[in-house]
């Protein structure tokens, strides 16, 4: 009975560890022509290195094994094994040169698609700060751009042109599921395309070691069809909702008459700040403070009060609000959906 | 012996491990000291609170302090008026925001006033006065709220 339990869970142990390859953040469940195409270069790469490494491993075990004849004369001296040993080692040099070459050849394709997307495709900015991503939407018109934070969305089946821009130290933008790794430079203008094949949401992850909360720079891609992308880019560049609640009303207060508007916008009132992320639709989106909690009024209030504790060294300070104004302000925050 | 001249770099780049240690966040008691400034009787200039000492001058002597500072002083847009330390503003733009700061306060009625605000006001128009009157402070900010270091 115990040999069996030990039995079951060796058997977990490879399936545990399979299972972290799947989900929305991994280069190995792929759902974009980019990632797609990277994950075939990873197999192949992966398949052609465990065939080399078993034919390197069997020829050094042979190599021990052999029995050596004990009156074996210089190889020199015998053309034969002199021909032999040649063609031996030339062959394996060859076979080298080839398969370098070849991996070098199709990561150089692979790699051509990271920036497929050109000029008349759907283009989006996404900034790079410590540590979290602005996000910035155009249109055909000035009026239609608008700016959000940490969640991306896009139409399922497009082609979408990300232009990159770091703004204090170089961070990499990586949705794994859609697309490779692109760095933000300061100072350096980079692009990728990202392309989602299914409606879904997958998590992107800085991939560059960018400071104290690096881990925790998170950002959401949503992909979803055409009819429902349109209308959240039709909600976002509206302004902030009004509401008649009371507490709402008294939380805005707070917000304008607070340090808070200071370093954060929200349309359509007088908080227009442009250090911290643009939060006029703050309430609809998926996480807050980079993927690090799911948006509810507690974790917009937890936030507030405690910002160095849920995420030390980050640059929003802790703001000294009374209970009631605490409370108030997160009900404001919730309510901008 | 010989040894020793080894050690001395050795101790000398340890010691190097201390200059800059960041507190990236202040308990409660300690921003509610940091606010006990000794100001002069014209409310303008003081002397910082004991606290400061005792922390020995954390603000002037920490890497990590200077250079938030130095992140701030461009994210508030200081640079407008102070550049880089010798002055932005012109004479004439001095002289405005210094009129327009009285108003902030408003301790006196006005008879001029700036023009209102597009945006919803979230205090009362600058001409309105005195201002102690009319402003509803709401709740007093009690930095204990926020509870004991976790």
């Amino acid at each position: 009975m115990k040999l069996r339990a030990t039995a079951r869970l060796r058997a977990l142990i490879p399936a545990l560890a399979l299972a972290g390859c799947t989900g929305w953040q991994s280069a190995i469940d792929v759902h974009g022509a980019s990632a797609i195409s990277l994950k075939h270069l990873i197999v192949v790469i992966m398949a052609t290195c465990s065939v080399v490494w078993a034919l390197v491993i069997a020829t050094l075990i042979v190599a021990l094994w052999r029995r050596r004849e004990a009156r074996e004369s210089a190889i020199a001296l015998d053309p034969r094994r002199q021909r032999r040993m040649t063609l031996a080692v030339g062959g394996a040099v060859a076979a080298t040169v080839i398969v370098i070459s070849a991996f070098t050849v199709s990561s150089f394709f692979t790699t051509r698609q990271l920036t497929a997307a050109g000029a008349d495709d759907l283009t989006i900015k996404v900034r790079g700060l410590q540590w979290w991503w602005g996000v910035e939407y155009f249109g055909s018109k000035p009026e239609l751009r608008f700016e959000t934070a940490n969640e991306i969305h896009i139409p399922v089946g497009r082609n979408v042109r990300v232009q990159l821009e770091g703004l204090d130290v170089i961070h990499s933008f990586w949705v794994p599921s859609l697309a490779g790794k692109q760095d933000l430079i300061p100072g350096r203008p980079n692009e990728i395309t990202i392309r989602a094949e299914r409606a879904g949401v997958y998590r992107g992850q800085c991939a560059e070691f960018c400071g104290l909360q690096h881990a925790h720079m998170a950002f959401f891609v949503v992909a979803e069809e055409q009819r429902a992308f349109e209308a959240w880019t039709a909600l976002q560049r509206d302004n902030a909702v009004a509401s008649s609640d009371a507490e709402v009303i008294a939380g805005q207060r707070v917000f304008l008459s607070r340090p808070c508007a200071a370093c954060h916008a929200i349309r359509g009132t007088a908080a227009n700040g442009k250090i911290g992320p643009d939060l006029t639709h703050v309430g609809g989106r998926k996480y807050i403070a980079a993927g690090l909690l799911e948006t509810t009024r507690g974790s917009l209030a937890a936030w507030i009060a405690d910002p160095q504790t849920l995420k030390p060294g980050n640059n929003m300070p802790m703001v000294p609000l009374a209970a009631e104004e605490l409370r108030s302000v997160s009900a404001y925050l919730a309510s901008l959906k | 012996m010989r040894t020793f001249p080894g050690f001395l770099i050795v101790a000398l780049a340890a010691a190097g491990c201390q200059r800059e240690e960041r507190q990236l966040r202040l308990d409660p008691p300690v921003v509610a000291a940091l606010e006990q400034i000794a100001l002069m009787p014209n409310r303008i200039s003081g002397t910082p609170p004991q606290i400061y000492f005792a922390l020995d001058r954390p603000y002037e002597e920490n890497a990590y302090n200077l250079s938030q500072g130095k992140r701030l002083y461009s994210w508030f847009g200081c640079k407008a008026c102070h550049a880089d330390g010798q002055g932005g503003a012109t004479t004439e733009q001095i002289w405005q925001l210094a009129g327009y700061v009285q108003t902030i306060g408003a301790y006196s009625a006005k008879t001029a006033a700036p023009s209102r605000n597009d945006e919803k006001q979230t205090r009362p128009a600058e001409n309105r006065a005195p201002a102690a009157k009319l402003f509803d402070e709401g709740p007093t900010p009690v930095h204990t709220d926020q509870g004991p270091t976790p």
